[in-house]
């Protein structure tokens, strides 16, 4: 091989269509992870009545603990709201404390699931008690894999605006990672009204 | 510290382990040695491994597929040789040899052989036929490579750290369960999926995105390329089915690891819900792995026969109408598992639908024929063999689409050679239609033919023999996956087959011939045009190989075929004077590291080591953080430069005379 | 290039010719091509059906490719060249209708014979029928009479003009059983019931094994089917019920370990119930819902989807 190799200097930044690409690509990204989840889904439904001789779901499910996580979670996306529009005027400031705001919500309902799912496990209500716990526990602790990803990702956009500033590819990725914070929120309200309120109504 | 990796783990249990782990060992010490010896290291890490230029990555897909060709097909032929003498005796392979061989096999040429080879030719070609400077995510594409071959090396370290999977490449619970299966097989199965799978789907969203907002300006959808458009369709295949596959692998996975019951036999499990989550991936993986074939043998026919590809809207049409039932049909991989008559006969009828566009496809390539002057050049010959071959394989799909014949031949050889059927002609001889296509594209020399022409009858003649018996002894009741048998009558079709294995074994060496002989005389064989055999399409503008940017100016499309509507008008190779200054993303290493790091965490999870599974998540994180937060990760071309160039390409065209034994004349 | 084409090519074709003529003769008699009953005859009938209906566009096929590389080869084909020509209404036309007329026949076949041959139809009165529990176990096959109350391993008797009547469960992994003179094939799962109704029209002793790979004694799964005169099987269940040696739960477990290349065993009594204990222990909720209110399993039809049984 001898392809012709450039000598360059210095190294750019991407263009503005470059963004645009990488934004069709992340909904791309979104549309397989919503496959994921429904395949997650799919399984909870095939599975639900599978309890063998643990729990059902009315006796684990607890409303009012889900509908605190679901305010954590919906709350969460409308700071992340505010943390865009403030992104979109350029105000660096506000969108560094909506972001902060978010991380709060975002830990508070991990916070919530994380207590949910030990008090199941202390209860005798694990995964490896049922297939019906082994679906719901994949399915809910998937969602709140990627709720705690996507506080990852909410900690280092603080750190590049902080950094960069607001500066076009920084507000590219800022919108990409508000679109899988909204997506989640579309996810947990499946969770809650497949898993939650059917198996508290049953 | 270790898990459950001892020294138990090493292959020296039996001889036959213990002599592939050596083979593999020893070759992957020469390779090491040899690019040490030439002092090479260097140039692989800066001018290869770290490459984000597609045409390259696209190179190192097809090395990769054409190493795991090799050693599948090493599993083809222990198992047609065990087959052949294993009437009322063990053979050389014990039951849990065979098994991890059928497993093996399935799994590598699927996964580690035909999407490589596939993903590869798509690299190299679609961004050129689309007059595209490189694809979508470059990064991202380096990231897919390497996870690909992360996969792969899995695989391969079973046969020296303790053994494969038993539970064949569709790893049915509850046997590929841990109560069944206890040992590390199917886990490094499992993440040999998981690490390639996520590789897979990266490059379907790469692909489905390049083709979409990449193009030039002016190439409308229904002016591209037959092999852009079932890049595109398989892109979104890959896309939405190979998170079917991730998710069912995990939860096998979690059954296995973590004590979870989504398809044990006891506490709830339901391997039924396995075999539709499996097949909703599966099935549309088998166009993934088909599609870009059948865009391969429209290109192929068209050029070869010298021709408009006729019914191009048809092809179209059909590509796409597969492309969507392909997602219909799964459960026709598990008629008997007891489902009503009504769901049994629409899934049959779904199943057959797809015959038609397929039919038509058929039809569309023998009429590309008709009325051209076709000439016998290696890829053409493989699409010959194809159209020929494939129907056939078509029609057993066909048959095994009925239900109640299906019950009869479920699981049987009938069914294997049907899937054979399907996919070495339907896929594999696209594959290498298209590699003795672009091959000159991609290296700047063209191959030899005689060696081509030489590999394609001992293919041929091979699946053949190998295969047809295989239908016979459906009929004569022999199962699939047998190590041993005592039907008398059934040997004469298994020593049938084992010769139609070594006549494969022929055609591959033929095909490492034709490779060696062309790299020795490739200074006779330069392809100096970049257009070896008058192409329509636009990849045989450019140099071969392309400069690295591809096109110095973004062609100006006005019709399907493009590049031979330009040669018509004159445009061809107008020269330009305005360059204008490249955009390219700089070569990176993370991808590479990215690779590594999905390797050991298969690893670590297979062994139970599990500081170096959150060493190596953290390394991730690491790794991703670090990049998404990079934002000049390119480097310019100086318009003088392209100028250059360009020129010097200009005058090399206008030096080179046709030479008489030029393609056309 | 001509002399690489034509050579071969002969070749191939005489020894593909020659493959098939022999394939033929040792085909005639295959149990698939050459049925014992009518389950499988139907099976096949329609495998054939099909495959003779797609000739019509197989046989185009084979003769357009043949003719047009010959008549149009670059090297001196004869055919004319019109290098522009990429469109035809009228071949469109055909090359989609023909195949979808062809696959809506198909359609129509696969439609009334997935009813008429689904293997959970019963194909016989009650009373002419036998009703026989299977059980797969790594490596062999348990064969329950619950009406006689006998059971063997790894041989499936049965008077021949009487239809069986197969209920399937699975003890160890996924099995699959088939008796391809017979017909049929049904998938045997833990926990869960198939079925699989069948007949023989003639007495003979057919081949039948799991065809799903189960592990290291799958190879050598296999059983026989075994189609005898009404007397012949009346002096089969004496002789069963003859045997020292009762299928108690103790007999039972020692028979479920894994084993391969199982003998041929008679049992003389059955324990009442075994092959719904053996359902149970793979239940999937508690056992009040198991039922879902059905009386007995045998009673119970099709096993679909999740629908347990």
């Amino acid at each position: 091989m001898n392809t012709y190799t450039p000598k360059s200097a210095g190294s750019p930044g991407p263009t503005e269509e470059t963004l645009d690409i990488r934004d069709l690509g992340f909904w791309i990204y979104l549309m397989t992870d919503a496959i994921i989840f429904s395949l997650l889904f799919a399984t909870y439904v095939v599975m639900f009545q599978n309890t063998a001789t643990g729990p059902v779901p009315s006796d684990v499910f607890d409303l009012e603990h889900v509908f605190a996580e679901t305010m954590f979670l919906l709350l969460s996306s409308v700071t992340f709201g505010f943390a865009s529009l403030a992104s979109i005027r350029e105000q660096k400031g506000h969108a560094i404390c909506w972001l902060l705001v978010t991380i709060v919500f975002g830990l508070g309902f991990i916070y919530l699931e994380v207590a949910e799912f030990i008090g199941m496990i202390q209860s005798g209500a694990g995964p490896q008690t049922s297939g019906f716990l082994s679906a719901f526990f994949t399915l809910v602790g998937t969602h709140g894999a990627h709720v705690s990803l996507g506080m990852v990702g909410i900690t280092v956009m603080i750190f590049q605006i902080l950094i960069k500033g607001l500066t076009s590819p920084v507000k590219s990725r800022l919108h990409r990672l508000g679109m899988f914070w909204h997506f989640l929120d579309i996810v947990w309200i499946g969770i809650f009204s497949i898993v939650y309120m059917p198996g508290w109504l049953i | 510290m270790l898990g459950r990796l001892g020294f138990d783990a090493l292959p020296f249990y039996s001889a036959i382990a213990f002599g592939g782990a050596s083979i593999t060992v020893l070759g992957g010490l020469v390779v090491l040695l040899l690019v040490t010896y030439f002092g090479k290291w260097r140039y692989f890490w800066e001018e290869w491994l770290t490459s984000l230029d597609h045409k390259r990555i696209g190179i190192m897909y097809i090395a990769l597929a054409l190493v795991m060709l090799v050693r599948g097909f090493v599993d083809a032929l222990m198992m047609r040789s065990q087959q052949a003498i294993a009437l009322n005796s063990n053979g050389y392979l014990a039951p849990e040899h065979f098994d991890q061989v059928f497993s093996s096999h399935g799994t590598i040429m699927i996964f580690f052989m035909a999407m490589p080879f596939l993903t590869g030719l798509i690299n190299i070609v679609v961004p050129q036929q689309i007059g595209a400077r490189d694809v979508a995510f470059p990064f991202m594409n380096s990231i897919s490579l390497w996870l690909t071959a992360a996969g792969a090396a899995l695989v391969m370290v079973s046969l020296v750290i303790g053994k494969f999977s038993t539970a064949g490449w569709t790893g049915y619970p509850p046997y590929s369960g841990a109560e069944y299966s206890p040992g590390v097989g199917v886990d490094y199965w499992i993440w040999a999926l998981l690490v390639s799978g996520v590789g897979s789907t990266m490059t379907g969203i790469n692909f489905i995105v390049t083709i979409l907002k990449c193009r030039a300006p002016k190439m409308r959808l229904m002016q591209m390329p037959l092999f852009t458009w079932t890049t595109l369709c398989t892109s979104i295949l890959m896309a939405f089915a190979f998170p079917a596959l991730t998710v069912v692998a995990a939860m096998l996975g979690l059954d296995r690891i973590l004590g979870f019951h989504f398809f044990t036999n006891d506490a709830g499990g339901n391997m039924m819900n396995y075999a539709n989550l499996l097949w909703i991936w599966g099935h549309p993986e088998v166009y993934i792995l088909i599609l870009p074939a059948f865009g391969i043998y429209s290109e192929v026919t068209a050029t070869f026969s010298q021709k408009r590809l006729f019914g191009y809207a048809s092809l179209v049409y059909a590509t796409a109408a597969i492309t969507i039932l392909s997602f219909s049909v799964w459960l026709h991989h598990f008629f008997t598992m007891g489902s009503s008559p009504n769901v049994n006969a629409v899934f049959g009828i779904a199943t057959m639908i797809i015959a038609v566009p397929t039919g038509v496809k058929i039809f569309d390539w023998v009429f590309t024929m008709y009325k051209g002057r076709i000439i016998f050049h290696p890829a053409m010959l493989f699409t010959i063999g194809f159209l020929v071959t494939f129907v056939l394989g078509g029609v057993s799909g066909v048959l095994l689409a009925l239900p109640p014949a299906d019950y009869l031949m479920h699981n049987s050889t009938f069914l294997v050679a049907h899937f054979h059927n399907v996919l070495i002609p339907g896929a594999l001889f696209g594959y290498f239609a298209g590699f003795q296509y672009w091959f000159p594209k991609a290296t700047g020399f063209t191959l030899n033919k005689a060696w081509g022409v030489r590999s394609f009858w001992f293919w041929i003649i091979g699946f053949y023999l190998a295969f047809m018996p295989l239908y016979a002894l459906g009929f004569l009741g022999m199962s699939r996956r047998m190590e041993r048998y005592d039907v008398a009558e059934w040997q004469p079709y298994l020593i049938v087959a084992a010769v139609g294995a070594l006549s494969v074994l022929i055609g591959i060496f033929c095909q490492g011939m034709q490779l060696y002989v062309s790299i020795r005389d490739r200074n006779k064989n330069i392809d100096v045009t970049g257009d070896p055999y008058n192409g329509r399409t636009l990849e045989w503008q450019t140099s071969s190989p392309p400069a690295e940017y591809n096109f110095a100016k973004i062609p100006d499309v006005q019709e399907i075929d493009a590049f031979w509507d330009m040669k018509q008008r004159g445009v061809a190779y107008a020269p330009a004077s305005d360059y204008e200054d490249i955009h390219l993303p700089r070569n990176t290493g993370v991808g590479v590291i990215l690779g590594g790091l999905g390797f050991l965490i298969g690893f670590a999870v297979t062994w139970y080591i599990w500081w170096l599974v959150v060493l190596c998540v953290l390394g991730v994180a690491a790794c991703l953080i670090t990049r998404a937060s990079q934002d000049n990760t390119f480097e310019i071309i100086p318009a003088a430069e392209i100028e250059a160039h360009e020129k010097a390409r200009s005058k090399a065209l206008e030096e080179h005379k046709p030479a008489p034994g030029d393609f056309w004349t | 290039m001509k002399h690489l084409i034509a050579i071969p090519y002969v070749r191939a074709t005489a020894l593909l010719g020659l493959l098939l003529l022999l394939a033929g003769c040792s085909l005639a008699t295959s149990p698939v091509a050459d049925p014992k009953g009518p389950i499988a005859m139907l099976e096949r009938d329609l495998l054939y059906a099909a495959f003779f209906i797609m000739l019509i566009v197989v046989i185009p096929v084979y003769v357009m490719v043949f003719w047009f590389i010959w008549r149009y080869r670059a090297k001196g084909g004869r055919g004319e060249y019109k290098p522009e020509w990429h469109k035809s209404n009228t071949i469109e036309f055909f090359v989609w209708s023909v195949p979808a007329v062809i696959i809506i026949t198909l359609g129509y076949l696969v439609w009334t014979y997935s009813y008429k041959l689904d293997p959970f139809k019963k194909i016989a009165a009650p009373e002419d029928t036998i009703n026989v529990q299977v059980v797969a176990q790594d490596w062999k096959w348990l064969f329950i009479y619950p009406d006689l109350g006998v059971a063997s391993v790894n041989e499936l008797a049965f008077p021949v003009d009487k239809a069986v009547s197969l209920q399937l469960t699975s003890d160890t992994v996924m099995n699959s059983f088939l008796v391809p003179a017979l017909g049929g094939q049904i998938y045997a799962m833990a926990g869960m019931t198939s079925e699989l109704n069948l007949r023989a029209n003639e007495t003979g002793r057919f081949r039948g094994r799991n065809t799903q790979y189960s592990g290291d004694g799958f190879a050598m799964q296999f059983f026989e089917a075994v189609a005898m005169t009404e007397e012949e099987f009346d002096q089969w269940v004496t002789n069963a019920r003859a045997q020292p040696n009762p299928l108690s739960n103790a007999a039972y477990e020692r028979l479920a370990a894994p084993s391969i290349d199982h003998g041929v065993e008679y049992f003389s009594t059955v324990q009442p119930g075994l092959f719904e204990q053996i359902l149970r222990k793979y239940a999937r909720r508690p056992e009040s819902s198991l039922r879902g209110g059905h009386p007995s399993a045998i009673t119970q039809t099709a096993c679909e989807g999740d629908t347990l049984c």
